[in-house]
């Protein structure tokens, strides 16, 4: 059933209303989300986009039944959102926004360890592209229309290189399940290996294409998680080979501070692994292509 | 966002951590007033630069006549210092801390960082710290300690960490308040790097920070005015303050094809292309979501501003971005500044066709492949056309 998200996952909006969630609510439902109704403090009672507004995310559960949901309020107000859908049981948020601190997110995964794991939120970014399971419905801000359905799944810190892959696969005749970003912060609400145990458990979901960068242990970790646990294949590239090491390139957690962080070192540690490492980014289709037939 | 020693140094004292006693000064003269005021026999005139391994570099000079003080002030103020980390243009000197110099029988080192593996702050601690830690010290010989974010750190981890270095009696108790210190500061301002180092035991017996850096969280400066009021723009790299400006990331390198792209991770990987295609990048730039014509005119100014850009490429793959808002940025940067260098430009994603419609009428020439691995290399085979050009040129003349 791809991962995450369906068609007939129940969805809500925090920050429904704002003119950002507006916009994204009316692409999420053009897609095909099966979006039932928003939050926004204050103006519950309200109708917006047809759909009833609420003003709090319990109350909303308890209307809609809603299971995911997207948060775009501002960075500064993340923490809070998430914190407060975690409580009114959903199994899933997605954050898009750059920008949330560090210590915020600390305390949000703090939070989170509350709840028993199968009962735990899925959290996916912040500062990331969200959730696309192709043809079915996105909770994110990727361009839809690039993505072609198929059986390959995407994992990528960065949102831009996650459509080029799904693009560069789609030249080879290759589909995508679901794609999913994790987001550039130095602390992500999930993890690489969260999301490639989804991939390995989905039955629709044949191989999966790992879209890394500098900085973080994070690369590392997957690829030891491939190695043990996988029994798919798994496609990897680690952007920011020309990266200076000390200088934070663009996403807060994309920087060369210690042993482990460079492009070519986790490369490496994935190709130890035992998997294919595609090492320009111009070949992340055909690397798949290769992974897929071999 | 990084801050100079003497301001980490008056935040930690804020938070109870031991530091000499000390005063910022600007010129010679006032260098001279502050040891003057210190009073003994001995300081320390510290070059105040975002830069460690300053005193290897000269960046740091004992002093026991106000004379010296004088003179040491004077060698350093209004002078590059290059150090390890600065690259070879070094950075800026505009204020010294002259300090009381303590004696040391004992160096250490004591460093809160934000542990990524583990989505919590470390402390980590060394028996032996001083110059190049970073080389000598290995990972056994750490003593860390892992802080739990609901309860923050506890008074006996401090204490495992003050015996783990080998402290006895009321330097225990010190390091106890250096750590704890520490630890709230990093929290209460949203540090991502608090180190002092060396953390040292004086001849008298006390635990003092001798030096200390500390990183503050981007993302959290709208919450710290008092943080974000310490930044000193003298430190950075004009281009890149000039970008942030204008809502554009940017990092100047050494090579000679400009990039603009959307997205960090697409911004790297365009970069790794150039470097794959066998030239290098000049710059780092990520124009951001939802980039607007002017943006986009912006980030062209900048570009073409290095004067080591032979050519420049374009790559967007939109999503939150439009393409054709993409281009008209383009044509608009054309426009106003006379376009010296030869463009290409890959559009992918929202709105594709009528961007590529909005580059082809606009009679620019422009070089626009459809596929990330041709941009790149039609962006290294321009530069070469143009080097080889540029030297047959040269060659007649």
């Amino acid at each position: 059933m791809s991962i995450l998200i369906d068609e007939t996952t129940p969805v809500i909006f925090q920050g429904f209303t704002g003119d950002k969630g507006t916009f994204h609510a009316q692409e999420t439902i053009e897609y095909g989300t099966r979006l039932v109704g928003g939050v926004t403090p204050g103006k519950g009672g309200q109708t917006h986009l047809g759909l009833p507004v609420f003003n709090t995310v319990k109350e909303a559960v308890r209307a809609t039944g809603a299971k995911a949901t997207q948060i775009f309020v501002p960075a500064p107000f993340v923490a809070d959102a998430v914190m407060e859908a975690a409580d009114a049981g959903m199994e899933l948020a997605v954050v898009i926004a750059e920008g949330v601190p560090a210590q915020d997110m600390m305390k949000v995964k703090r939070y989170l360890l509350r709840y028993p794991e199968q009962y735990r939120m899925i959290l996916i970014g912040p500062n990331c592209a969200g959730v696309i399971s192709v043809g079915k419905a996105m909770l994110g801000i990727m361009p839809g229309h690039i993505y072609e359905p198929g059986r390959v799944g995407i994992v990528a810190r960065s949102g831009t290189l996650g459509y080029e892959a799904a693009a560069q696969m789609s030249k080879f005749g290759i589909g995508v399940s679901t794609s999913a970003g994790i987001g550039g912060d130095p602390i992500n609400g999930s993890s690489f290996v969260k999301i490639l145990k989804l991939f390995e458990e989905d039955d629709q979901t044949d191989a999966v294409m790992l879209i890394g960068e500098i900085g973080g242990p994070q690369e590392a970790k997957a690829a030891h998680y491939v190695r043990d646990r996988m029994t798919k294949p798994v496609v990897g590239f680690v952007a920011g080979l020309t990266a200076p090491p000390g200088r934070r390139m663009g996403h807060a957690g994309a920087i060369i501070g210690e042993a482990g962080d460079t492009a070519p070192e986790k490369g490496e540690i994935m190709r130890a692994a035992g998997m294919k490492v595609a090492t320009s980014p111009a070949d992340l289709g055909s690397t798949m292509a290769e992974a897929l037939s071999g | 966002m990084d801050i100079h020693e003497h301001q980490a140094k008056e935040i930690l004292a804020g938070f109870g951590v031991p530091v000499p006693k000390g005063s910022v000064a600007f010129t010679a003269d006032e260098a001279v007033q502050a040891a003057e005021e210190l009073g003994g026999s001995r300081w320390a005139v510290k070059a105040q630069i975002h830069s460690g391994a300053r005193g290897k570099a000269g960046g740091i000079k004992i002093c026991s006549t106000t004379e010296e003080v004088e003179q040491a002030a004077h060698a350093l103020l209004g002078n590059p210092l290059v150090t390890h980390q600065t690259g070879p243009g070094g950075k800026m000197v505009n204020r010294v801390y002259v300090e009381t110099a303590v004696p040391i029988s004992r160096e250490m080192y004591l460093g809160l960082i934000l542990d990524r593996g583990l989505e919590r702050v470390t402390v980590v601690a060394y028996a032996q710290g001083g110059v190049e830690i970073e080389e000598t010290a290995s990972a056994d010989e750490a003593v860390t300690e892992v802080i739990e974010p609901a309860v923050g750190i506890q008074p006996f981890q401090a204490r495992e960490i003050a015996f783990g270095l080998g402290l006895a009696g009321p330097q225990v108790k010190q390091a106890v308040a250096a750590i704890t210190g520490a630890y709230r500061a990093f929290r209460d301002l949203d540090a991502t790097m608090v180190e002092i180092n060396p953390l040292v035991v004086t001849g008298s017996g006390d635990v003092v920070a001798l030096d200390v850096k500390m990183s503050f969280d981007d993302n959290a400066l709208f919450r710290r005015p008092s943080i974000r009021e310490l930044r000193d723009y003298s430190q950075e790299d004009p281009r890149e303050v000039e970008a942030s400006q204008h809502g554009l990331n940017y990092i100047g390198l050494d090579g000679e094809i400009g990039c603009i792209v959307n997205g960090a991770g697409l911004a790297m990987a365009t970069m790794d292309l150039i470097k794959h295609a066998g030239a290098e990048p000049a710059n780092f730039l990520d124009i951001g979501g939802g980039a607007s014509p002017e943006r986009v005119a912006n980030a062209f100014r900048l570009v073409m501003a290095d004067p080591q850009v032979q050519v420049i490429l374009v790559n967007i793959f939109a999503g939150i971005n439009r393409c054709d808002w993409v281009a008209e940025g383009i044509v608009r940067a054309a426009r106003e500044v006379e376009l010296k260098v030869p463009l290409v430009v890959r559009l992918a994603g929202t709105h594709v066709d009528e961007g590529r419609k909005i580059l082809a009428n606009s009679g620019l020439e422009i070089t626009s492949p459809e596929e990330l691995g041709d941009a790149a290399l039609a962006a290294v085979h321009t530069l070469r056309k143009k080097t080889i050009k540029a030297a047959a040129s040269k060659g007649q003349s």
